[in-house]
């Protein structure tokens, strides 16, 4: 191997080009894939944008341009400004706790544990499973009944008192999804963080111990900044998650009780093909969307500059 | 940090495992459901099945067509990957190694796509796939995941072959190889490491996804496990052996598959998104 690869530079020297130049591979490569994602991704999300502006009921052709009427109705509807408060609220809940919680655990296995590998297994299987049946399965745990799923364990355990109608209770239902969300992905925040730490690289902590810093104090001072990068990815991804959040939803309370857990992915989807509002519907879609776009590009810009300082 | 195993590591060890047996135990809850008759469901929700009944799950496997939609599943997932492997690898080629304007321009346009949610254009791409008679169809399934997950795939790619010395293809071509057969035997073949994240990560989202075959596929016969699942607990939904007994057999293939490549699963998914 070493040889051909040896070989093959001294040809490429003789050979007019520079060493190591690029030969540029022809661009009827990127044909196919750009026919495709024009197709699926680019046109429809234009034509999507710009229907947004008209009164389209999304059969026919027919539709008139209404200006920005669909976003002052977007304003002045109390579903959609509950979705968009729950959206965030939601957004904040699995952002902080999804990776707080990922952090920990990363940090529990990343240590000389014996269960620490099968730990990594158990704690990252959720992330492959659909969230569809993880939504349904929480729900059995959230079941009303005093005698089932998690109430039945408050109930053994003594504490019957703090047994709760999870999902119907309006005030509760966001908070128990974003719970089913965080305990689906913490391992995914686990595994991240987990490959952040195997890159710090261990002769600076020891040294740091030598020099008689505490456990906190490495954490504080070495291992954390040098987990930025894993941060960042870490944010963006539960972030994006958590804005767009809508399986989960459908399949536990449907925006239930009320509006109470409805976000703008559900609002979008039930404006269009519940209520045939199209137009409505991608004025949300637009709104979901500068929402992200704006939200990516605020923290790639603060995480990035950490990523540096740090 | 690596200081041997001392009385701290064994409390760590015993507050991780209680920590782990807490976490599972939605998942006792619903495997022991499914293994339980109604009567024992009503009067030790939370003790082992005695004696464990297996009747749901035959019951929920038939209810549900799961057999049919773990194929539906199987195909459109395959496919699906296939293709964006084969059309994401190309296309990746050619931004790598080109320094034009172009395909900068044209890299940065595949960029978008990664935080554009595509419920934005959600309805117009319903529409163009219904005027095309591909509702209901794989194809129409395929074409979707194809277009969709390009921009991440284009992405790893092109990240992976940057870090690649140019010097083998060169030699290839200077041997008189074709840009098609230098790609094919010589390139291709050093990507599998990135490859393998591509397939890894592509499979599981489009194994799980929801709401476009929900969309899609709704009442042709060719739904996909989650829809499947989707359709058939809101039918039982107050049968909770049955449905425990659907969850599991629903789920158990994919945390198989986990199972078995659990070493290259977390890796895929923990470096996949590293630029």
């Amino acid at each position: 191997m070493t040889i051909t690869a040896q070989a093959v530079r001294r040809d490429a020297v003789k050979a007019p080009r520079r060493r190591g130049a690029m030969v540029a591979p022809p661009w009827l490569f990127a044909v196919p894939a750009l026919l495709v994602y024009a197709f699926v991704v680019l046109y429809p999300a234009l034509s999507g944008a710009g229907s947004a502006f008209t009164d389209w009921s999304g059969v026919g052709e027919q539709r008139s341009f209404v200006g920005v009427d669909n976003f002052k109705q977007l304003f002045h509807d109390d579903q959609a400004l509950g979705a968009l408060r729950n959206t965030l609220m939601l957004t904040v809940a699995i952002v902080v706790v999804q990776n707080g919680l990922g952090l920990l655990l990363a940090l529990g296995v990343h240590t000389r544990i014996k269960t620490r590998m099968a730990l990594r297994v158990i704690f990252f299987a959720p992330v492959v499973v659909s969230p569809v049946m993880v939504s349904f399965l929480w729900k059995y745990v959230y079941n009303p009944s005093p005698d089932a799923g998690l109430n039945a364990v408050l109930g053994a355990v003594g504490l019957g008192g703090l047994r709760q109608d999870w999902l119907g209770n309006p005030s509760l239902a966001i908070w128990s999804v974003a719970f089913t969300v965080i305990w689906q992905c913490a391992g995914y925040s686990m595994v991240i963080f987990l490959a952040g730490l195997e890159g710090v690289p261990a002769e600076l902590l020891e040294s740091a111990m030598v020099d008689g810093a505490g456990t906190m104090a490495r954490f504080r001072h070495i291992t954390w900044p040098l987990l930025a990068p894993a941060v960042t990815i870490n944010v963006m991804l539960s972030t994006v998650g958590g804005l767009t959040l809508f399986t989960q939803i459908i399949a536990m309370t449907n925006g239930g009780p009320g509006y109470a857990t409805d976000t703008l992915s559900t609002v979008l989807y039930k404006q269009a093909f519940v209520f045939g509002k199209f137009g409505y519907s991608t004025a949300v879609a637009l709104v979901l969307a500068i929402f992200v776009a704006a939200v990516s590009f605020i923290q790639i810009g603060y995480l990035r500059s950490r990523e540096t300082a740090a | 940090m690596r200081t041997g195993y001392r009385p701290r590591t064994f409390v760590l060890e015993v507050v991780m495992v209680a920590a782990a047996i807490a976490f599972l135990f939605p998942v006792y809850a619903l495997v022991t459901l499914a293994f339980k008759d109604p009567t024992q469901i009503a009067n030790k929700p939370l003790s082992l099945p005695d004696p464990p009944s297996v009747g749901s799950f035959g019951e929920a496997w038939r209810s549900a067509s799961l057999g049919s939609a773990l194929l539906n599943s199987t195909l459109i997932t395959a496919s699906s990957v296939l293709v964006l492997i084969v059309l994401g690898s190309l296309a990746a080629y050619f931004l790598a190694r080109t320094a034009t304007r172009l395909s900068y321009s044209l890299y940065i346009l595949f960029l978008v796509g990664i935080i554009l949610p595509f419920q934005l254009g959600m309805i117009p791409l319903y529409q163009l796939v219904n005027n095309l008679g591909l509702l209901g169809t794989y194809q129409g399934m395929i074409l979707f995941y194809t277009g969709i997950q390009l921009p991440f795939t284009v992405f790893l790619y092109t990240g992976f072959i940057r870090s690649l010395p140019a010097d083998y293809t060169n030699a290839a071509l200077i041997d008189g190889a074709s840009h098609l057969q230098a790609f094919a035997h010589v390139i291709f073949p050093l990507l599998r490491p990135i490859t393998g994240t591509v397939l890894i990560l592509n499979a599981v989202h489009i194994w799980n996804d929801f709401f476009t075959p929900l969309l899609y596929l709704g009442g042709s016969g060719r739904e996909t496990v989650p829809v499947r699942v989707f359709a058939f607990v809101n039918e039982y939904t107050s049968d909770y052996g049955l449905v425990a007994a659907g969850l599991v057999l629903a789920a158990l293939p994919i945390l198989l598959v986990f199972l078995f490549l659990q070493r290259y699963v977390i890796r895929g998914f923990s470096s996949g998104l590293k630029g």
